[in-house]
């Protein structure tokens, strides 16, 4: 069996959780800092990707980073750099569809951060980076974890842009899902049910990790209970 | 030396108009009913949030000054605030907690393990605020402000979060460690018992106003404005009037009382404690006929509702409180007279 494919997609996986981790984050810090109107609709436009068909995207994708268009056509000239049909493509095609994923997860968490914590270490002499690093992130560390599993999940199994943005070249640009598709295509039922099978496990493995997060979350915390004023 | 306020804010149901000024070494209170804007206060001297204009100053530096455009940072201000719920960092353990707070990195340990003994913390610094007791988080709450070094202290209802039997502990060595801060120290809370035994003045805020500071024993014994003298828990107050030869018409009593000295401009109501008023073998002045509405027995002592001239509803109604046991030989007296002793008539005026 050629692993070719599990490599790949791991690959890909791996890198664009790792872009989305932190575009993510940072969105959602700043996101959820701006004027109401703004922020719905910034909201709108950074979550899009979450209900758009694949294919949609994989459209978008194209107009941008094919060889003829704007960008696709400034990578080729200043770095002769082709961004389709090669396997870093199908980066952006997953980092795009995943990324609502880590956007929204990481900009719930914030907006669950008690402010005061924060108010409390300014008064205290902290700077604002410190307060994000040291405060904010490990006290959202659940949801954003959660997040970028959820990312990481979802940029596994991104079928329909990648297939648009990055084709299927074995040895090349093959990932597990468009691996499965081919092998059904061509009949070989045989070969699809093992990267099904392998797919099912990964998946498993990843729906596991979030469950356990989720458990570890919701571990009951001390808190002394409020006393209204004494009667005189 | 002190803290100077001088703070206006638009809050949108109501104007924030604050203005004060205390010395080094004062534990004042600021008394007001919830969401008068009392910790709205707080928050501006501290710079979380922003007033409209105004002018604050701490110790001869400006912390803001809307004319001079300057708003100094909460990280430049030196002002430690106590928060309600304390603020602990829920995943740091109480040394790091601490540590938090101190400015001078070279002292870090040292300034930690100072202060987690003079706060008796001792052994807890390992510990993470969720293992804590309501009255230790708050000591680690203190601990990580002294740290920092502040020149004001700012606390908001400092109690509120701890179980009643633990107040009155909480609040006896929050006493003692408040004795040994040399700055000036901003006490907020809703409840006049606090106030009375923590502070030596109070500034009464209704509505996002604030009135003069006052010593606390005057708040107590003769508020002069109608919101202090509710906040000090008087529960008889009626609508006044002045009448030509200088008594007071009590609208809600349906009687004219005679306070036996000058009234204050602006009178608007009077009012009397219930536990001032006396019970009475027949007419007199300051003298009125009631009639007996209910009986609570309290442990120790009665508070009889009755209705007076003036009605049966609301204000009309007076509340007398009587040490125990004085109540049976009165129980059958139908009317009840009662005196409101002249030298105990509170008179009122609508705003400080």
């Amino acid at each position: 069996m050629d692993w070719y494919p599990l490599f790949n997609s791991l690959r890909i996986a791996v890198i664009s959780t790792f872009l989305i981790f932190f575009l993510g984050i940072f969105a959602a810090y700043y996101v959820a800092k701006l004027p109401r109107l703004v922020k719905g609709v910034l909201d709108v436009v950074l979550t899009l990707p979450l209900v758009l068909p694949p294919t949609v995207l994989g459209y978008f994708l194209l107009r941008l980073l094919g060889p003829k268009r704007v960008l696709g056509l400034w990578f080729l000239e200043v770095f002769d750099l082709r961004l389709t049909m090669v396997w870093y493509a199908a980066i952006f095609a997953s980092a795009v569809v995943a990324f609502p994923l880590m956007y929204r997860t990481a900009r719930g968490a914030f907006e669950s951060f008690d402010i005061t914590l924060a108010h409390a270490a300014r008064t205290l002499g902290r700077s604002n980076t410190w307060i994000f690093w040291r405060v904010m992130l490990p006290c959202c560390k659940q949801g954003i974890i959660a997040g970028t599993v959820l990312a990481f999940a979802r940029a596994l199994g991104e079928y329909g842009a990648t297939s648009m943005i990055a084709g299927y070249t074995p040895g090349k640009t093959a990932t597990i899902s468009t691996t499965v598709y081919q092998l059904w295509r061509t009949g070989d039922d045989a070969g699809a049910v093992r990267w099904v099978l392998v797919n099912l496990a990964i998946s498993a493995v990843v729906l596991l990790c979030v469950n356990m997060l989720e458990k570890k979350d919701r571990r009951p915390r001390r808190k002394a209970a409020p006393v209204s004023g004494e009667v005189a | 030396m002190g803290l100077f306020v001088d703070i206006h804010k638009d809050l949108g149901a109501f104007q924030l108009n604050v203005s004060f000024e205390t010395d080094s070494g004062q534990l004042t209170g600021l008394l007001g009913a919830s969401g008068c804007g009392k910790s709205m206060t707080l928050r501006c001297i501290a710079g979380i949030e922003k007033p409209d204009r105004g002018r604050i100053v701490l110790d001869g530096r400006v912390l803001f000054d809307s004319g001079q455009r300057i708003n100094l940072p909460p990280q430049k201000r030196r002002v430690g605030y106590l928060f309600q719920n304390y603020a602990l960092f829920p995943h740091m353990t109480v040394a790091q907690n601490i540590a938090v707070g101190v400015r001078d990195k070279k002292a870090r340990q040292e300034t930690v393990a100072r202060l987690a003994r003079t706060l008796y913390l001792e052994g807890q610094e390992g510990k993470y605020p969720r293992q804590l007791s309501g009255g230790q988080q708050q000591r680690v709450a203190l601990a990580r402000i002294l740290a920092s070094e502040p020149e004001v202290l700012l606390l908001d209802e400092p109690f509120s979060a701890l179980d009643s039997y633990l107040k009155w502990q909480v609040e006896l060595e929050l006493a003692d460690l408040l004795a040994s801060f040399s700055g000036p120290v901003l006490f907020v809370t809703h409840n006049r018992d606090e106030v009375q035994r923590l502070c030596r003045q109070v500034c009464v805020l209704d509505q996002g106003k604030s009135q003069a500071v006052l010593p606390v024993n005057e708040l107590f014994e003769a508020p002069r404005t109608l919101s202090a003298c509710l906040l000090s828990g008087c529960k008889n107050i009626s609508r006044a009037k002045p009448t030509p030869d200088g008594k007071v018409e009590a609208l809600d009593w349906g009687m004219t009382l005679d306070p036996k000295r000058p009234l204050p401009e602006g009178l608007s109501h009077i009012g009397v404690r219930a536990h001032y008023i006396r019970p009475v073998d027949g007419p007199g002045p300051n003298r009125l006929p009631c009639r007996v509405e209910r009986v609570v027995e309290n442990v120790f002592s009665t508070v009889v509702m009755l209705s007076t001239p003036g009605g049966d509803q609301g204000f009309s109604r007076l509340r007398m409180e009587l040490e125990k046991g004085r109540w049976p030989e009165l129980a059958g007296r139908d009317p009840l007279w009662l005196e409101l002793p002249a030298g105990d008539l509170l008179l009122l005026t609508k705003d400080g």
